[in-house]
């Protein structure tokens, strides 16, 4: 079944991309979506069988994938709770926007190819979680990471969305790097990378350390950040999270799938995954605190001030990430896994959301050019209204649970990077409320700003066009019932999962649930004693997500005329939040232009000169030197040839009479 | 030793058949007049498949000796006769339809292949240099006049007439190897020359005994066409008609191969550090200069002529490695490169322009939008050729450099890849100029020959799935390699 699950949407790309042009774009369509629906449906009946109670997991032996001196890896499926948590995110996820999409890109020309591009992405996904050893979550990784890359450049004609998958590429390139080092590090110190061995191993390496430039580094510290170096980069955490905002000139239904349920959460997987091994390294757990506490706080700030749509639910995908990140950072992997699981069900609801606004807008992103929309889409309307209250942690919707959840594990482990991340916790849990509605605020109510407006003034601001005529007029209709259905099923999970699953992921049930799936360490109860805060603790992120609602009502309601004066009185402050607090700029003023003058010294001097002078080009007109001198000697004459015979069988003899001395 | 004359006989069994069958043919051929071309045609190529078979077949691959130890029958030379077999039986029916085209349909040629292939078995199987002889004269002979077969084309009388003057040339230089040999071992029979040579007990072999070896190695390298002894090449094979430069560039390359091996390593292996280099200097000559002179050739055949060359020298170099690996890795060597020539010679065969046979480089261009199953498989042997894995060409090229590696001659080896390197370049402007090139000319003339369209057809599955099942080849070329030696 788990094998079924898995290649199941291999086979979907594989069917969708090699026989696409047979199939046609319904026929791709319905297959890619049918085979992922049957893949999530084995999802759910997985999750149950094997979570919430003893020897559920199991793993599934498929073949021996390397076999090379001490290296032996698999290719194994290895289904445990936290795996299981994964497919039914992934699938649920997945198989909602294959269908969504078939109303998304009804216009696009390429439906076949995308349709394939989702599957393969998912299946790199699957392979992702259900890995059993470091190599292959790497290949899921790589694979996930090449997915991501070709959706986010799928409308390939326009520039700023090859820029945007190319910049994603190298950025996560970077991450990656870390995370090879990482594993290399792992088969170093472990002679495996099976993750049975080397957790098992975790133990006895705790406190060891090696030397490196003559400091003795602790052996499993350095492990877990070289590892966290690949989840930076995947989850778009501070420092590595430039290209997720970029990221967004894919095809909406991409950013759903990709860019905020299932591929940028990988980061947090891991480390969940690798639990066994950040248990035994605080101070590793320490850095993953302050980056992800960071990234909440930063990604909620930039988000308060973009006016793409889609940028600003992006900054909210990174700073939820952050959370996620900061409540595995204090060891309560749990709650970390729990957010991700809630989060992909809201978060992918008001990507799709946000689709749809779009698709209804005629591909218009800006939020300035929208307002008073809400009577025209109501139903779109409703369903983000349902997003932006999960993910702004409204009692009893899902980001209730596990947002309050993770601010009070930060609370509660009670230590000074645990501080840090329960106070930017809180004061991102406002800001979140805030740009939350004012998104909502932009978008649906005031006065209309898209009446005249032909959109097409505003082909600068990088929005889902693909080339299709918009002859009809300008007033938003509601989306297809293909798109709204997959909606109205994300809502049912951004409503209910908190509720529904609190017990098992973070609550009384919690041991019985993960089975041992990821490692806490005996001293770690943050947990537990999450559950008994003061109550200020548990209030506090309530009271900031209201205020934060408050000032988006006074903002932008009442007041619609102060924020922009604000901006005025506050320009600095605005023009540093607007450019997202200038890192793309820092990176382009010292790696990008470095690298350029790097490789024009190394192109014009080293390449053209040196390499091309000498080199190929060089060798190829001397080759043809050589080539006319060999020809000019084959001149036609009988003669000619017997006396190079002559001369070669001469010289041949001269030298061995020279070589041996004339003794007969 | 002991023999009578009916096990020696036996012995040559095949050989005898051919030749009593040419000279039958022969007959029939001069009685029933010109008529009789399609005959004598079926008679020469069911002789041939019968003494395949018979070849195959018998011989447990034992050595034996026989006519007071003038000839050998051994594994090896049942392995190499097979393939000159080959090569003899794919030039008959690849004939056809060129000669009709030029009204030469004559019952001569089938009898001259079938003579030259005699002469070939003597030589593989000669365990004396009168055998040596007296099997080369009587291949070179028939192959003289192949060359000039078309006797009304300027071009082909040049060819055979350089062809016969630059081969008794050599057959002089040959035979005056021979006698000096002769000279100051006092034997020519292999055996004796070997048990002689043993019993210098590593001292070496003397001045005159050596320069016998450089003069014997001179003609046997010119009748293999390596450097310098190289030069009738082009000329003979561009001059020569299209269906008899394709058997020159397979079946004699491969016996004047097979003598080589047997001629340097069964009397001379003791002393093989002395020639070694005689080979080593050959190889590396050969290599270079096919690389580099087939750059600026424009005709198909010419350049083809010069990449025989160099693979002669690639060849070479698993016979300057030495040992059972050398050996096996230039069998293997020689079997890939009779499967492709043959197979690249079937391309030229089939495609027909204006009336005219191809021969420019140019004809076969916009050959991948017009033809493309012709262009892909054209492709693959030029791909094989060049040594591009997993085409049969790289494995061919791989055993031969890692024997040659393994006996620790890297400045060989490195040159040899290098000058494979470089002679990709001309056997990739042909996939070049065939796929991105736009048609020229007249289109290609239908229908192609059908005997010519099956060797093509074979030679490029060969060819392009060799790397599937490599193991039978090279298996039975150790087996057979295991024989010659000691």
């Amino acid at each position: 079944m788990i094998a079924a699950i898995v290649f199941l949407p291999l086979l979907g790309a594989v069917i969708a991309g090699f026989f696409g042009r047979l199939l046609g774009d319904r026929g791709a369509q319905i297959v890619t979506s049918s085979l992922l629906v049957v893949s999530a449906v084995l999802s759910w009946i997985t999750f149950f069988g094997v979570t919430g109670h003893e020897g559920g997991a199991y793993k599934i032996h498929l073949m021996t994938w390397v076999l090379s001196g001490a290296l032996e890896v698999d290719w194994a499926l290895r289904v445990d709770t936290l795996t299981a948590v994964m497919l039914v995110v992934v699938t649920s996820v997945s198989s909602l926007v294959h269908i969504y999409s078939a109303g998304y890109m009804s216009e696009d020309p390429h439906i076949p190819r995308f349709q394939a591009y989702l599957s393969l992405f998912t299946f790199a996904m699957l392979m992702l979680v259900t890995a059993d050893n470091f190599l292959q979550v790497f290949f899921g990784w790589e694979g996930v990471g090449l997915a991501s890359y070709l959706l986010i450049g799928f409308w390939y004609k326009k520039p700023s969305a090859n820029a945007a998958a190319i910049k994603a590429f190298v950025v996560n390139r970077v991450g990656d790097f870390g995370f090879a080092l990482g594993i290399f590090a792992i088969f170093l110190v472990f002679g495996s990378l099976s993750f049975d061995s080397v957790f098992g191993a975790a133990g006895e390496q705790a406190g060891k350390s090696f030397e490196f430039l003559g400091y003795d580094v602790d052996i499993l510290t350095t492990i877990c950040l070289l590892l966290f170096v690949g989840c930076m980069g995947k989850s778009a955490q501070l420092g590595l999270h430039t290209w997720l905002p970029d990221a967004m000139e894919g095809p909406t239904p991409v950013s759903a799938l990709i860019h905020a349920a299932t591929m940028v959460t990988a980061g947090v997987f891991l480390v969940a995954r690798c639990s066994p091994l950040f248990e035994y390294a605080p101070v590793a757990l320490e850095v993953v605190t302050v980056i992800g506490a960071s990234t909440a706080f930063f990604a909620a700030t930039v988000g308060l001030v973009q006016n793409d749509i889609k940028r600003v639910i992006a900054y909210s995908t990174c700073s939820q990430l952050g959370y996620m990140f900061f409540a595995a950072g204090v060891g309560a992997y749990e709650a970390a896994i729990f957010h991700l699981f809630t989060h992909a069900f809201f978060k992918a609801l008001l990507f799709l959301g946000a689709g749809s606004v779009i698709h209804a807008m005629h591909h218009e992103q800006d939020m300035r050019n929208m307002g008073g929309t809400w009577k025209y889409i109501k139903f779109t309307y409703a369903m983000m209204w349902i997003g932006n209250l999960a993910l702004a942690g409204v009692p009893f919707f899902a980001g209730f649970y596990s947002k309050d959840m993770i601010i009070e594990v930060a609370y509660s482990a009670h230590s000074g990077v645990g501080n840090y991340a329960f106070t930017l916790g809180v004061l991102a849990a406002a800001l979140t409320a805030f740009y939350s509605w004012r998104l909502l605020f932009m978008t649906f109510h005031g006065e209309k700003r898209w009446a005249g407006h032909g959109h097409d003034d505003h082909h600068a601001h990088g929005h889902d066009d693909h080339g299709h005529d918009h002859g009809h007029g300008h007033t938003p209709h509601e989306s297809p019932l293909v798109m709204t259905i997959p909606l109205a099923l994300l809502a049912v999970g951004a409503i209910f999962s908190g509720f529904f699953f609190y017990d098992s992921f973070v609550g009384e049930h919690r041991e019985a649930f993960w089975g041992g799936a990821i490692f806490v360490g005996a001293a770690n109860e943050v947990i537990e004693h999450a559950h008994h805060v003061p109550g200020w603790v548990k209030l506090a992120p309530l009271v900031a997500t209201v205020l934060g609602i408050a000032i988006a009502f006074w903002f932008y309601i009442l007041k619609p005329r102060l924020p922009v004066a604000l901006a005025k009185t506050h320009k600095e402050l605005y023009a540093f939040l607007l450019n997202k607090w200038y890192f793309d700029e820092l990176y382009n003023l010292i790696f990008i232009r470095g690298a350029f003058l790097i490789g024009r010294l190394f192109w014009k001097g080293g390449d053209g000169r040196i390499i091309d002078g000498f080199g190929p080009n060089g060798i190829s007109a001397r080759v043809l030197d050589v080539a006319r001198r060999a020809v000019k000697l084959q001149s036609g004459y009988l003669y000619h040839y017997a006396f190079v015979m002559l001369i070669g069988v001469a010289a041949l003899v001269s030298w061995y009479i020279y070589r041996m001395g004339v003794t007969p | 030793m002991t023999s009578s004359l009916s096990t020696d006989l036996v012995l040559i069994l095949p050989e005898i058949i051919l030749a009593a069958g040419a000279m039958a043919l022969l007959v029939l051929g001069a009685f029933r007049g010109e008529g009789s071309a399609g005959l004598v045609r079926f008679g020469a190529f069911g002789l041939l498949i019968a003494v395949l078979i018979l070849t195959a077949c018998a011989g447990t691959g034992e050595k034996v000796l026989g006519f007071n130890d003038m000839l050998v029958v051994d594994g090896f030379g049942s392995f190499m006769k097979v393939l000159v077999l080959i090569g003899a039986l794919v030039a008959i029916p690849m004939s056809v339809d060129f000669f009709r085209r030029a009204a030469t349909d004559r019952f001569e040629y089938p009898v001259l292949i079938l003579l030259a292939t005699v002469g070939m078995m003597l030589m593989i199987s000669a365990n004396d240099l009168i055998t040596l002889y007296v099997g080369l004269e009587l291949q070179s002979l028939a192959l003289y006049v192949l060359a000039a077969f078309l006797r009304d084309d300027v071009r082909s009388t040049e060819a055979g007439l350089k062809y016969f003057v630059l081969g008794a040339l050599s057959s002089g230089m040959l035979l005056y190897g021979c006698s000096l040999i002769y000279g100051f071992s006092g034997t020519t029979n292999f055996t004796d020359l070997a048990a002689g040579i043993a019993s210098l007990e590593g001292q070496g072999a003397g001045i005159g005994l050596v320069v016998g070896i450089v003069f014997l190695v001179a003609g046997l390298a010119f009748k293999v066409s390596a450097v310098p002894f190289h030069m009738w090449t082009p000329d003979v094979y561009e001059g020569s008609p299209t269906p008899v430069t394709a058997f020159f560039a397979a079946a004699p390359k491969v016996a004047a191969m097979a003598l080589f091996l047997r001629a340097l390593t069964v009397p001379f292996g003791e002393i093989a550090a002395q020639w070694q280099q005689i080979i080593i200097f050959v190889s590396i000559a050969s290599m270079l200069l096919g690389a580099f002179a087939a750059i600026g050739q424009t005709n198909m055949k010419r350049l083809l002529a010069y990449s025989s060359i160099g693979h002669v020298g690639y060849a070479l170099v698993g016979l300057a490695a030495g040992g059972e690996e050398g050996i096996r890795g230039v069998l293997v060597y020689m079997a890939i490169y009779l499967v492709m020539t043959l197979g690249t010679f079937g391309v030229l065969l089939v495609m027909r322009k204006d009336g005219k046979a191809v021969e420019t480089i140019q004809d076969f261009a916009g050959l991948g939008r017009s033809h493309p199953w012709l262009a892909f498989v054209m492709a693959a042997f030029m791909f094989s050729l060049a040594g591009i894995p997993p085409l049969a060409g790289f494995f061919a090229k791989f055993y031969v450099f890692i024997s040659a590696i393994e006996q620790g001659l890297y400045v060989l080896s490195v040159i040899g890849m290098l000058a494979s390197v470089v002679s990709a370049f001309y056997y990739l402007r042909v996939v070049k100029i065939m796929y991105f090139d736009a048609p020229e000319g007249a289109p290609l003339e239908l229908p192609f020959p059908l005997a010519s369209r099956v060797v093509v057809g074979v030679t490029g599955f060969l060819t392009v799935l060799y790397f599937v099942v490599p193991a039978p080849l090279v298996t039975a070329a150790g087996a057979a390699a295991k024989t010659l030696l000691p």
